[in-house]
Order: structure tokens, then sequence, then C-alpha cells
């Protein structure tokens, strides 16, 4: 008998020996809506197996992969860029303009320094000038003292007269 | 002679096009055959519907990224199960670490026979709920073979175990999910 059949498939399912056609065959039964009263707890389990045979992935996926990626590494490339922007200046050093500048800037100051030194030594000039005078003029005071001698040993001359 | 020639010829015809680099269309095709096996069994494991999204997507996603070792493999399906399967119980198993702190054991035991009886309504959502309780390898064999009807030496292969094994692990759950069912069936669904 059928009925007999299906227990007997029933006792071999439970010990899973089973083949696939056998559970189908169990499936087959349990959906065909006239289950005999004794088995009908097994129903919802065999409905419950063929609905969720239904059940589907319905996401769609983004297969760009390569693209995704692309996307991803660009704020890298980003963070790269602007640390280069922060990093680089300073290595490479000055540009050729500033370069020129600050040659320029210091020519300048060379230039001034000389105008500076050559005011300095007329200066010098001016004062050894005066280091002459003032040897004259202790020239010519030695003159005058010895001039007052000379009115002295005069004025001694007219005394003794 | 001329035969040997003939199936060298042959061979080479059918060797040249899986050494270029897969389309996206022969991707599609090789893929949309089990991708929805890859969401269920996904789903089995993970319950919820959104995690099960995600973790499908990733595995496609891994499938798309290794396309040119794809060719090699002789049962891409099976080993896109295995890899949904790994993929899943690592989810499992960190989602386990996190919530270690915050899940009492008690709270979710009284928290699960809470929902069982609110969800147990329909006798057929009954069943899922008695298949979450199931250890996660017997949860995974059920669904490889009562739902997505694969035979034993596939699974064997997916899941890295001898027939003998999942056949022992396949009876007892379905034992277990026996008694859960006589148990309802004669005292009635709370």
């Amino acid at each position: 008998m059928v009925l007999n059949n299906i227990e007997k498939l029933i006792e071999k399912y439970h010990n899973a020996e089973t083949s696939l056609q056998e559970e189908a065959q169990l499936k087959a039964y349990f959906l065909s809506g006239n289950v005999a009263p004794h088995l009908e707890h097994y129903r919802p389990m065999f409905q419950y197996f063929s609905q969720s045979k239904t059940e589907q992935y319905t996401k769609d996926v983004p297969l760009k992969s390569n693209k995704a990626k692309l996307y991803q590494w660009i704020s890298v490339a980003a963070v790269a860029v602007l640390m280069l922007g922060l990093v680089v200046p300073n290595f490479m050093g000055p540009t050729e303009e500033e370069k020129q500048e600050a040659l320029m800037a210091y020519n300048q100051t060379v230039e001034a320094f000389s105008l500076i030194s050559i005011g300095m030594n007329e200066g010098k000039q001016q004062l050894s000038s005066l280091v002459l005078v003032s040897d004259n003029l202790n020239e010519g005071i030695e003159e005058a003292g010895r001039l007052s001698e000379f009115t002295e040993t005069t004025n001694k001359i007219f005394k003794n007269k | 002679m001329s035969i040997v020639v003939i199936l060298k010829a042959s061979t080479i015809q059918i060797h040249q096009p899986t050494k270029e680099i897969m389309k996206q269309t022969d991707f599609v095709d090789i893929v949309m055959p089990f991708k929805d096996k890859v969401f269920r069994l996904a789903k089995r494991l993970l319950v919820s519907r959104e995690e099960a999204e995600d973790a499908t997507q990733e595995i496609l996603l891994k499938l798309w990224k290794n396309r040119k070792k794809i060719s090699d493999y002789k049962n891409v399906e099976a080993f896109s199960m295995t890899m949904t399967k790994n993929f899943c119980l690592d989810r499992l198993k960190s989602k386990q670490a996190q919530n270690l702190k915050i899940v009492h054991s008690n709270y979710t035991d009284n928290n699960s026979s809470l929902q069982t009886q609110v969800e147990a309504k329909d006798s057929v959502n009954w069943i899922s709920l008695i298949m979450e309780d199931l250890p996660e390898q017997q949860k995974i064999i059920v669904q490889l073979r009562d739902i997505e009807e694969y035979d034993y030496a596939e699974i064997a292969k997916m899941l890295d175990m001898n027939e003998t094994a999942i056949r022992v692990n396949l009876s007892r759950a379905r034992k277990t999910i026996r008694e859960k069912l006589t148990n309802t069936h004669q005292h009635g669904i709370k």
C-alpha cells in the first residue's frame, strides 16, 4: 500500500537513509493535500522545505569592482597630493626667483656697507689731519714756551740796566 | 592519426575562451544558477534577511574579484557554498564575541521562548524556529539536503566531511525536528 510505503520512507528519512528520489516522493506526498491524519504533523515540515526553496536573492550586486576600487583610492591620492604640496617645497629649497631676490638683497646690503665704510675711512682721514693740527699746536706751544723764556731774560736785562 | 589531430584542434578551441578574462555576462551566467542557494544558506545561518543579503553580496563580489581563478575550479557552485558557510560562521563568531557582554544567557532564553510563542502562529513558521535551535553544522546539512536537495557526495565536498558523518548529523537533526513537531502536535500549539 502507498501509506505503508510512506511510513517506511519516513522511518528511512529520519535515519538519513533515503535517496533524493525517495525524499522527492515524500515531499510530493505531503504537498498533495491528501495526507493521512496520523502523519499530518509532518506536513508543515515538508511545506516549509519547499517554501524555503523559493526564496530568492533580489538585490543587485555592483560588479564593477575595478571602478569601485579606483574610487576608494581617490581619497588616498588626494591626501598624498596634499602632503606633497606641504612637504616638497621644503625639500626643493628656494626657487630661481627667490635666489635672485636673495642675491639682490645681499648685493644691496654689501653696497650699503661699503658706502658706510667709505664714509668711515673719510672720517678717519679727517681725524688724522686733526692729529696733525694738534701736533702743530703742541709745537707752537713749545715755541711759545721758548718765547716766554726769551722774554724773561730780556726782562732781567732790562732790570739790570 | 587524423582523429588525434581533430581532437587536439577541438580541445584548443574549447580551452582558449576560458583563458581570456571573464566578461561580466559570462560571470553572471555562472553565478546566476546558485546565487539564491548562497543567499538561503546565509539566511539559514545569519537569520536576518538583511545580513544574509549583505553576506551574499560579499560572496558574489569575492567571486567576481577571483573570476580569473574561477575557470580553474571544477565546481564553482560547491566552492561558493563552502565560502558562504565559512563566511557566515566567521560572521557569527565575531558577532558572538561582540555581544558577549550585553546578552545574558537567561535573558535570551526567555526572549526566544516568548518569540516562539508569538511567531509560531502557523505551523510552517514553527519549523523555521525549530531549525534555528539546531547546532550550526546540522542547520547547514539540513539546509543543503532537505531544502537545496544536494546529494551526499556534493555536501561532503562542500563541508569537507565524509558522507557517514553527514548522514549521522542529518539523522540527528531530522529526529530533533520530529521530536519537537510531535510534541507540539500532541499538546497543540500554545
